[in-house]
């Protein structure tokens, strides 16, 4: 163990942005030889051991364990503090769209990459990736759609723009708050283990939109089961993301609020992305078959009959 | 101090002098008062200056001169230009048509702002205002393409004239974000260079759809 922690102190040089496991873990000074964190450690763990270990991964907890953050000291009119929340690398920004794309089953989004250290920058321009390919891929898609009638004049519909941007930053902002108001609310009657801050449920379901990204380009393929194929696959991919970040939180609540609590988050985001199809991307033609000609049938039985 | 009590000033004399200690040679601009000169001097110089950026943004060679003399002429110029010519695309309805020049006002200066205020959180070290220069002259190469499209529209609105715009836009859309990341890349992070880069990615190409998908009436 104690090799494990010198690995771990040099794989983070700022090692301040670790979360303890438990909220009221004694912190340990990296100043400190090697043998008191290690049996702090083994104290510590056994009680929360269970519960939060299929969460947090067992390589986690050793993490976890280690100097709660300094973070946000700044005032709140400086500039300083609102750089506080763009305080990341284009590494960690790409880890973090590779953790909300690719699930791994068992692992909590927050603990895994938020880590104490959400930013704004994923959140706020993946919003605004989303609005513009939105808007474009339903521009597109309508015009292959329409492209062979006479009738047919193409228009750039710059009005949906607008409406798209409003939509998504409405649902990557309210909801997040709504959710955090309750989850606040659900604290004051039970004890959670895990609780999370406003910014980092933003952050869960900013990265978590981002998924969509791709799926909106591939609806400009005009075919209905291609789009509903597509749909069910990114819902399933993001939903399950903020399923296993959300579900720790609500789990020693009431069942039926717990599961009430993430069926709602599941229908919001299976509602943005239904409503984003319909009201973006106009229905594909059908292809009707050719109609059956009874008069045939006549003829070739007077045929046959000669 | 018993010396002191000797000095006076005799009422009678005037005193003066110059309180300034000349240092070095004087530059020609400094003992030249810029309120005496004709209007033709004051103006031709904002406008050479000006014209000296459009320059450097068709050549872009990593040189300071955008940064360090920073104005918002150009940028206003280029950006009322834009907005004019995209006026008027064509609408079924009202609701259905191209930008209107609002919109394409806003969404250049507030693009740019919140690109320059992105960066600036980030972490980096370019002023406010060199960064709105350096956005605004950079959408030159797109009014140029913009104004491409509009005379290939006058000779025909089909395929050909569709595929010649999109070559266009395109090259020109890459040009001026080769050109902006040129003057703004030096002045980040360099472990966040991508994160700013890639907003200015999007403004551009935002840009770009808009000039590509205008269709006249």
């Amino acid at each position: 163990i104690s090799c494990l922690v010198m690995y771990l102190l040099a794989e983070f040089d700022d090692a301040a942005n670790l979360l303890a496991a438990n909220p009221d873990a004694t912190t340990i000074s990296i100043d400190e030889p090697v043998e008191i964190p290690k049996n702090q450690h083994s104290r510590l763990q056994e009680p929360g051991r269970e519960e939060d270990d299929e969460l947090l991964g067992t390589d986690d907890s050793d993490k976890t364990e280690l100097l709660a953050g300094q973070k946000k000291s700044a005032p709140f009119w400086t500039f300083e503090y609102y750089q506080t929340f763009f305080d990341v690398d284009t590494y960690q920004v790409l880890d973090r769209i590779k953790g909300s794309v690719f699930p791994v089953p068992g692992k909590n989004f927050v603990r895994l990459y938020i880590r104490s250290n959400p930013d704004l920058y994923g959140p706020f321009w993946i919003c605004a990736t989303l609005v513009f390919t939105i808007a474009v891929s339903g521009n597109l898609s309508n015009f292959f759609i329409h492209l062979g009638k006479p009738t047919y004049h193409y228009v750039p519909e710059f009005r949906k723009v607008s409406i798209a941007a409003t939509t998504i930053y409405a649902y990557a902002w309210l909801v997040p708050l709504a959710l955090w108001g309750f989850l606040m609310w659900r604290n004051t009657k039970v004890m959670n283990i895990v609780s999370y801050s406003f910014l980092e449920i933003v952050c869960v379901y900013g990265y978590s939109l981002f998924i969509y990204i791709p799926t909106a380009i591939l609806w400009i393929i005009p075919q209905k089961v291609v789009r509903w194929v597509l749909v069910v696959f990114s819902l399933c991919l993001s939903g399950s993301v903020l399923v296993m970040t959300f579900w720790p939180a609500v789990r020693d609540d009431n069942r039926r609020i717990a599961v009430a609590t993430v069926a709602t988050i599941l229908l919001l985001h299976a509602l943005l992305a239904v409503g984003c199809l319909a009201y973006f991307f106009d229905a594909p033609e059908l292809d009707l078959p050719a109609p059956i000609i009874p008069a045939h049938n006549g003829t070739t039985v007077i045929t046959r009959s000669h | 101090f018993p010396g002191l009590a000797d000095v006076s000033i005799p009422q009678d004399i005037p005193v003066e002098g110059e309180i300034t200690v000349p240092v070095g040679s004087h530059s020609p601009d400094e003992d030249y008062s810029t309120l005496d000169e004709p209007v033709k001097d004051t103006i031709m110089r904002d406008l050479k200056a000006v014209g000296k950026k459009f320059v450097h943004v068709m050549y872009p060679k990593k040189s300071s001169a955008l940064l360090r003399d920073w104005d918002l002429w150009g940028p206003l110029v280029l950006c009322v230009s834009l907005a004019l010519m995209l006026q008027g695309g064509s609408a079924d309805s009202k609701d259905d048509g191209g930008p209107q020049f609002a919109e394409v006002f806003v969404i250049i200066w507030f693009g740019a702002v919140v690109i320059t205020l992105n960066s600036k959180l980030l972490g980096g070290t370019i002023s406010f205002f060199q960064s709105l220069c350096v956005l605004g002259y950079c959408v030159m190469p797109l009014t140029v393409a913009m104004l491409v499209c509009r005379l290939v529209l006058l000779a025909g609105a089909g395929t050909v004239s569709f595929i010649i715009r999109l070559i266009v836009v395109g090259a020109m859309f890459g040009w001026s974000t080769l050109a902006s990341t040129a003057f703004l890349a030096d002045s980040q992070p360099p472990n966040r260079k991508a994160l700013v880069v890639y907003p200015i990615f999007l403004f551009y190409f935002v840009i770009s759809w808009m000039i590509l998908t205008f269709t006249p009436q």
